[in-house]
């Protein structure tokens, strides 16, 4: 019965263990998708490699259909898995930023721990970029506290939004997945840069 | 590793934090505690009178010993294991050949900076906010994935010296 962590109480140094081994998992993961490479990366923007899209979404399907199917089966309570609360301009804001940093730098904060590991050294830089910028958050963090916490939602679920249940939504994006997955092959193609692609 | 393959490891990755943990799988959230640490340690004065660091250090908390910071040592853990096994380990700064290594750095550290500022105002990054929000079927995660992916399509005509 899951979540493990919520429903025994079990002591720190377990769920900090278990923190290690999902960390591990995690960035043994992404380094198998070849996201230590920033070229790599990059390429989703480009055209020239989409293993991005590939992987992201792959990746939320399987997380998708696996947590409905252990709830189905009683094995896991959806109702204790943190759900992300919803600040509308925070969002979208916060989300355009990291945007233009990861066209910029190459990398998200997940693939460039991953790339540093293998000792990428931009990668080592990024991070150093990255401590940059949590400081300067946290230092001008009075003058945007207003953006940062205002058009509170709640932890919005959107197939609720939508009216329809979880099992439905994720069937469409299923059906929306295997588009993107064609049209990024079809990307691939037209956009191909084999002097790059060859050399990561 | 085959896209599809890597993708469904990462899935199970995710699904295992969500059936242990009750959570998602983070990244910028760990790299803050470590800055908030780092802070608490060089002036502790500053930490404790600042309205965003004192809620980091109330009741003799440790930033350190924190669930996200432990997950992250985590992952250059298993990105070492990974790249050791495919024989990918090796110190190099990975660039377009038409650029320099200086260019190439500065431009890391920009994008650095400012995804990870991008992350605290979103409340997580790629990894926190937008697969794990998806995979919870969360609006804030699937609004964040967007905003992600549409800022960096558009930014990448400006970009594209560094990288085609």
């Amino acid at each position: 019965m899951g979540p493990i962590s919520s429903l025994i109480s079990i002591p720190e140094w377990l769920d900090l263990l278990i923190a290690l081994l999902i960390g591990i998992g995690f960035g043994f993961a992404l380094e198998q998708a070849g996201f230590s490479s920033s070229r790599k990366l990059a390429g989703m923007f480009y055209g020239y490699d989409t293993t991005v899209i590939k992987v992201f979404f792959t990746a939320a399907i399987v997380a998708l259909i696996g947590s409905q199917l252990l709830s189905y089966f009683g094995l896991l309570n959806l109702n204790l898995v943190f759900v992300n609360e919803f600040y509308v301009a925070a969002s979208i804001v916060g989300g355009i930023i990291m945007g233009a940093g990861f066209i910029m730098g190459g990398f998200c904060p997940g693939t460039g721990l991953s790339a540093l590991s293998i000792g990428k050294i931009d990668a080592m830089i990024f991070f150093l970029g990255g401590m940059t910028g949590a400081f300067l958050f946290a230092e001008t963090y009075p003058f945007i506290q207003k953006l940062a916490n205002g058009s509170y939602k709640g932890p919005v679920k959107i197939n609720e939004v939508m009216g329809i249940s979880p099992g439905l939504f994720t069937f469409l994006l299923i059906i929306a997945a295997v588009a993107m997955f064609w049209i990024a092959e079809l990307a691939e193609k037209k956009f191909a840069r084999p002097d790059i692609t060859n050399e990561i | 590793m085959n896209p599809y393959l890597a993708g469904t490891l990462l899935g199970i990755v995710l699904l295992l934090a969500m059936f242990l943990a009750g959570r998602g799988l983070g990244a910028s959230g760990g790299l803050k505690y470590c800055v908030v640490s780092i802070v608490g340690a060089v002036d502790r004065p500053h930490a404790d009178r600042s309205i965003y660091y004192s809620k980091y250090f109330e009741d003799g908390k440790k930033p350190l010993k924190n669930w996200l910071t432990i997950e992250i040592f985590g992952v250059v853990a298993g990105g070492f294991l990974s790249g050791a096994i495919s024989k990918r380990l090796k110190f190099k700064i990975e660039k377009s050949p038409k650029i320099t290594n200086t260019r190439r750095l500065i431009f890391a550290f920009l994008g650095g900076l400012f995804f990870v500022y991008g992350a605290q105002l979103a409340r997580g990054c790629t990894s926190g906010a937008a697969l794990s929000g998806m995979a919870v079927l969360s609006v804030a995660g699937f609004v964040t994935m967007i905003a992600i992916f549409g800022s960096a399509y558009l930014f990448a005509w400006f970009f594209r010296k560094n990288w085609i």
